[in-house]
């Protein structure tokens, strides 16, 4: 690469969380900056760019018709293509729209103007053009982003973990919130937030995805050993994973 | 110029979903339209929240948005509370205001710097500075990361907070972290004082519309922020639960966010309608800048909304420090933490209801409102934002503001509008934009 890697940001539909977690970084940012070279981050930034992108974060799910022609473009423009939390990697919370008719969710909002409205069945980037790198979690960790920025720097892989939140979660000492008499999807969760929200007392929503094959029986298991419902678990489930699903379930 | 034609069309992104374009076209001097087109992906949120527990409203709607996802989580978790009948206690109501404080501080330091700054300082990004004002970069950065950590002492997180709940907190500061809180505000407190300087030595444009602006309002003394009802500078009052009266949302056709109305044709919400409504129940800190900087209510200035912002930077640093000693002093009632879950442990009674949340956002009045059956399944979902409230506001700004600008150069006018919109903070405080600007019959 000449010079310092081209950098930009983009956004689809999406609370736009992921990116101002760029800004929280605070002076360490200063660091991250000296290391690359942004040309567009429209959240921040007047400046736009009409060249190549070596790295193109994308965050934001495909809602419409437009955004995945933007996104389409943007792949064409990127060497790298970096999926930017959730509603990028597996479609997020915009994913609880595919599970009623698109119409219902279209005239519950807007009436008798639903038409005025276009929508299509929400979708995570992967599902649509490839991605060169994953960076989950609702909203994304900042250890990860850097770990991921760098690693997309060098050229070298990066591997989202697939064990359990639980893992990093024993590793924090939290007491099982089973135990409390709660569900949570902290056995099926792909690790990598340093299990973030049972750390605040919370239990996991599921929103780094699902580990690539979870242990379906011990999670009944565990469900039923407490006496709470499986039913639970699966809607659960459908807050952040629902646009992974495929069409005829 | 009486016979000047522009057809302006200035497009760019804003953060509160997908694309929003300024469209201005005046024909022979006279103005035929004045559009500000939100060109949306909608989401749906209402609809998907349908089906789901009131337990998990809160977790959802936060993710309606990432700059104010707490004002969110706190519009959610009233609505959720007040539908199935639940009474927080005060020192849950106190962190609360705590949190929605911070909160308040975050976002206005995040547009003040990193969007009207730049703005009037003449550069494409705050990161523009670095060259001749790296201390105001620096500057920025430290604050903004400053009530992040507050928030990650609060509530785990600022984006998307972790342990706000229906119930109150999964977890609840230590002693030590609440000093550790205090600190840092006080930290915060100092470096308002060139963030004065910065923003008094700034020229805003001359501008003024005579507007109705709606905020909280409340007979007690406190600055309301997150109790209060409705009410107006033309004189409206009104419970929050009758917010559709207040906001009378229509859709329009160039815009996928419902705009709204109340006494006129428009009306505004956001740190200037609360500035005008409840002036003199600022923290005298506030007070001072306001003085410094000459802002005096009523003001009907909407640039000046920025300055609305830093006057309430202030109040709200001032007010989380006294709420904060207040904690450390009475002490932090730890066996009040709550672990809810969706309530798979009935720890929270349930009753089927009605409940509107109506909180001050950084961006002005938030509504949620839920109806839940009697097993706290959410039936209908209800959110109204601020932004949306502002959009009818801003196109009557600029219909009464191009006609007074039409001498100027496209690209002044261009900027001016920009600057416009930028001044009402939307909730994508979006600075790109590309333009193409076309004068007809020069």
């Amino acid at each position: 690469m000449m010079g310092r890697p081209k950098v930009a940001f983009f956004d689809l539909a999406s609370c736009e969380g992921c990116q101002l977690q760029i800004a929280n970084l605070g002076e360490a940012l200063l660091d991250v900056l000296g290391a690359i070279d942004l040309v567009e981050f429209r959240e921040v930034m007047s400046n736009s760019w009409n060249g190549t992108y070596d790295l193109a974060f994308v965050e934001g799910s495909v809602v419409n018709h437009e955004a995945e022609e933007r996104l389409r473009k943007i792949r064409e423009r990127s060497d790298k293509l970096i999926a930017y939390g959730s509603c990028a990697t597996i479609g997020g919370v915009n994913g609880i729209k595919n599970r009623r008719l698109l119409s219902e969710s279209q005239s519950e909002v807007y009436g008798d103007k639903a038409q005025w409205y276009p929508t299509i069945r929400t979708r995570a980037l992967h599902q649509l053009v490839k991605v060169d790198y994953f960076i989950n979690g609702c909203p994304i960790y900042p250890d990860e982003f850097l770990r991921v920025l760098k690693a997309a720097l060098t050229g070298v892989s990066y591997h989202v973990p697939d064990y359990a939140v639980c893992v990093e979660c024993k590793f924090n000492e939290n007491v099982c919130l089973y135990d409390k008499g709660v569900t949570c999807l902290g056995p099926v969760t792909r690790a990598g937030c340093n299990s973030w929200c049972v750390n605040n007392g919370n239990v996991c929503y599921g929103c780094r995805g699902l580990v690539s094959n979870p242990n379906r029986a011990g999670a009944e298991e565990v469900l039923s050993t407490y006496g709470l419902s499986g039913e639970l678990i699966a809607n659960k489930m459908m807050m952040y994973n629902a646009a992974l699903e495929t069409d005829d379930e | 110029m009486m016979s000047r034609n522009v057809a302006l069309n200035v497009e760019f992104l804003t953060r509160i979903e997908g694309h929003g374009h300024i469209v201005v076209d005046v024909v022979d001097g006279v103005l035929r339209k004045a559009e500000l087109k939100i060109v949306e992906a909608p989401r749906f949120f209402e609809a998907m929240l349908q089906g789901r527990s009131i337990f998990e409203a809160q977790h959802i709607t936060s993710r309606i948005c990432g700059i104010c996802a707490c004002s969110h989580s706190l519009a959610s978790i009233q609505a959720a509370e007040e539908a199935i009948g639940y009474v927080p206690s005060t020192q849950t109501v106190k962190l609360r205001k705590l949190l929605l404080h911070v909160e308040n501080l975050d976002s206005h330091l995040l547009h003040i710097y990193f969007l009207a700054a730049p703005d009037l300082l003449g550069v494409q990004s705050l990161m523009g500075l670095m060259t001749d004002h790296s201390g105001v970069v620096r500057r920025a950065l430290r604050m903004k990361k400053a009530c992040n950590d507050i928030c990650d002492t609060l509530v785990g997180r600022h984006v998307h907070p972790i342990s706000a709940v229906v119930g109150g907190f999964t977890k609840l500061p230590q002693k030590r972290e609440l000093e550790n809180i205090r600190a840092i505000l006080q930290e915060l407190i100092d470096e308002l004082d060139p963030t004065v300087d910065l923003i008094a030595a700034l020229t805003f444009p001359d501008f003024i519309r005579e507007t109705e602006y709606v905020a909280l309002c409340s007979d007690d003394g406190e600055y309301p922020l997150l109790t209060g009802d409705a009410g107006s500078t033309d004189g409206v009052r009104r419970a929050k639960e009758d917010y559709r009266t207040i906001t009378n949302e229509f859709l329009v056709s160039h815009s996928s966010a419902k705009h709204a109305r109340l006494s006129r044709g428009s009306y505004s919400v956001g740190a200037l309608a609360r500035f005008n409504l409840n002036f003199d129940k600022l923290h005298p800190l506030a007070r001072t800048v306001a003085d410094k900087i000459g802002l005096t209510a009523p003001c009907y200035n909407p640039f000046l909304n920025t300055a609305a912002q830093l006057v309430e930077c202030a109040h709200c640093a001032a007010e989380a420090l006294r709420i904060v000693e207040e904690l450390i002093d009475n002490g932090v009632d730890q066996s009040e933490r709550v672990i809810v879950g969706v309530n798979e442990n009935c720890s929270i009674p349930v009753r089927a209801g009605s409940g509107v949340g109506a909180v001050e956002a950084p961006r002005g009045l938030l509504f949620h409102h839920y109806q839940v059956d009697d097993r706290g399944i959410i039936r209908q979902a209800n959110c109204v934002i601020p932004t949306g409230q502002n959009l009818q506001n801003i196109e009557d700004d600029m219909r009464k503001l191009v006609p007074e600008i039409l001498e100027k150069s496209e690209d002044e006018i261009t900027r001016i509008l920009e600057m416009l919109v930028r001044a009402y903070d939307p909730c994508i405080s979006c600075s790109t934009h590309f333009l193409d600007v076309h004068f007809i019959g020069r």
